[in-house]
């Protein structure tokens, strides 16, 4: 046990004194998880958008006007002409524009129907997507607000309610992502990383020769790590909890353990990829390589799954960061307890028990 | 067994493959005497001293080291033996006195131990001034000598030496085997590699090592007197042009 203190202390040393890695444990989290929150976001906030009005009546005004002072927009410019438009979106003053025809309030009672043309910049698909259904949501509500005196009868009206984040933000979708890549970065890259520059100086010999067992080696190498890891996923938590004001549903302990879970399989990876690489370099491209881009690409982080081809969905299964963002999704969001995540968490578990038994496995064959 | 015989060696032998990097090589070496292992590059040195410290297994053969068989019981022969790699092998991120701190502590000294033997270790190697400086900034020939101290740390019967003087200036050389000698007076045995063949005039006794076979193995004045030559260097040359 002194020994296996003695052990740890060194490797706190080595992390401690190193910027480079100092930097990336806890530097990269932060600037991270706020880099997602604030600056890539779905959501749009006062987007500029041009009014072209053909008819200037009443109704047009009053629609006019509900949608400038709502929050997501803010009307920058009002034209005239059907020529202006493509010149204000060439100039790229705004993102959107609205198209007035001509006596809309008197084909609106005489009709029983009036049109606005929504003209979006695709340029950016999902912008253009997102405020086209902004500007349709604040319609309907109009309409049904005209629309209230009159009974009509037989009238499908489709009330959407989105659930577990009804303000569709962003941040929700982000934090339990970037922790995934934060544990994974940490877990795996840092341990391959700090096993194979032991390879490197011809330290790791001398730690074979000396009385500790490979396996004290190994945990001593990986148990900062955890520790580090665990407090990662800490700061993660609470600066989502306390600068995103995202609320953590579920709980916070089920959370830690299922965390430390995918935190040792991330380890196991770690060693694995120490066991197979003979530098640092070449431990840190295999982490970014084989880890990192499956995690952030086919984990379900960013692309959803099921809109992924087959191919790519089975192998999704085989990516341990997928499960994991089910799980923490679940008790963040939905304040699901085990029994709804127990198969994903059994899953987890039966990956790290593979990985850990397959790396113990080659570590031990490349000491021959 | 002969108590005086700290390493046995029988036939030993490592097969990688085909390829037969060490072959039936048999020697024994006593208490207390520095043992050269002399051989080109390739010839198989490294391979045969994996085995004889526990971090490889051998195909075939039969080897005792401190008394202990390398087959069975590698875990106690790494108790009674120090080592020092080819590769500078210290933490440069660590002063040295953490250094030192590291390495008696996995192997198990107590830490009054360790801090007896860090001050007498530290003043004897004159590194006072820099005992709490990074290891990193120390010049080579300082961090070679601290590294064969730190391997002598927990007294072993026996101290490995790969290649120990690679890279030093031929004054650095001269203190470091002044220090092999006080070791070896003190009763460590010495095994050590070396591509100097100046240096194996040092030697008690040295083994040649040829394409994994030991082709010749005595005192450096018998050797030189068999081969008929002026040097250790002439021998080494006559036998590995065959």
């Amino acid at each position: 046990m002194k020994r296996f203190i003695g052990f740890i202390k060194k490797e706190f040393y080595h992390i401690f004194r190193d910027r480079r890695s100092l930097f990336i444990l806890f530097g990269m989290p932060i600037a991270q998880i706020l880099l997602f929150g604030f600056a890539i976001t779905n959501e749009i906030n006062n987007v500029d958008i041009a009014i072209l009005d053909h008819s200037k009546d009443a109704t047009t005004k009053e629609i006019i006007n509900k949608i400038a002072s709502s929050k997501y927009f803010s009307t920058k410019q009002i034209i005239n002409r059907e020529e202006d438009i493509a010149s204000v979106f060439k100039k790229g003053q705004v993102k959107a524009v609205l198209n007035f025809e001509k006596d809309f309030s008197k084909n609106l009672i005489k009709e029983n129907k009036a049109t606005i043309q929504i003209i979006t910049d695709a340029t950016d698909p999902n912008t253009a997507n997102t405020i086209s259904n902004y500007v349709n949501a604040i319609l309907q509500k109009y309409q049904k607000e005209l629309n209230k005196d009159i009974t009509m009868v037989y009238q499908i009206v489709p009330e959407t309610r989105m659930v577990y984040n009804p303000e569709l933000k962003s941040v929700y979708m982000f934090v339990p992502g970037v922790m995934t890549i934060i544990l994974m970065l940490v877990s795996a890259m840092m341990t391959s990383i700090s096993i194979t520059r032991e390879k490197e100086l011809g330290t790791m010999e001398i730690l074979l020769v000396s009385p500790l067992k490979p396996i004290q080696v190994i945990i001593g190498k990986v148990f900062p790590y955890i520790f580090l890891s665990i407090i990662n996923a800490a700061i993660i938590v609470m600066l989502s909890i306390f600068i995103f004001k995202m609320p953590v549903q579920g709980s916070l302990f089920l959370l830690g353990l299922e965390s430390i879970l995918f935190i040792i399989s991330a380890l196991a990876l770690g060693i694995l990829i120490s066991t197979i690489s003979a530098t640092q370099q070449t431990a840190m491209m295999i982490s970014l390589m084989a880890l990192m881009l499956p995690v952030i690409l086919l984990s379900g982080f960013i692309f959803p799954i099921s809109s992924m081809p087959l191919p790519l969905q089975v192998i999704s299964n085989i990516i341990p960061a997928k499960w994991f963002i089910i799980i923490i999704k679940g008790i963040m969001l939905k304040d699901v307890g085990l029994q709804f995540i127990w198969k994903e968490t059994l899953i987890l578990l039966g990956m790290t028990v593979f990985f850990m038994t397959l790396s113990v496995k080659k570590y031990k064959i490349r000491l021959e | 067994m002969n108590n005086n015989k700290v390493i046995q060696v029988e036939g030993l032998t490592k097969m990688f493959g085909d390829f037969t990097a060490v072959n039936a090589i048999t020697f024994d070496v006593k208490k207390g005497e520095i043992f050269g292992f002399l051989g080109a590059n390739g010839a198989g040195k490294t391979t045969a001293m994996k085995m004889l410290i526990g971090i490889s297994n051998p195909t075939s053969g039969k080897a005792k080291v401190a008394g202990f068989d390398v087959f069975t019981h590698a875990e106690d022969i790494k108790k009674n033996i120090g080592y020092m790699s080819q590769k500078f092998a210290l933490y440069d991120d660590l002063t040295v006195k953490e250094n030192i701190t590291f390495f008696g502590g996995i192997y198990g000294l107590s830490r009054k131990r360790i801090k007896e033997k860090s001050t007498v270790l530290i003043e004897e190697l004159g590194l006072e001034k820099v005992a709490n400086k990074l290891v990193g900034s120390l010049p080579l020939g300082w961090k070679q000598k601290l590294s064969f101290s730190v391997s002598l740390l927990h007294d072993p019967k026996i101290v490995f030496l790969d290649e120990p003087t690679g890279g030093v200036d031929p004054i650095t050389r001269r203190q470091f085997w002044e220090m092999i000698y006080k070791a070896a007076d003190q009763g460590t045995t010495v095994f050590v590699t070396t591509h100097y063949m100046d240096e194996a005039e040092y030697c008690d006794r040295v083994s040649i090592m040829v394409d994994g076979k030991i082709e010749a193995l005595d005192t450096p004045k018998k050797l030189k007197e068999q081969f008929n030559a002026e040097t250790m260097n002439n021998v080494f040359l006559k036998l590995a042009r065959g």
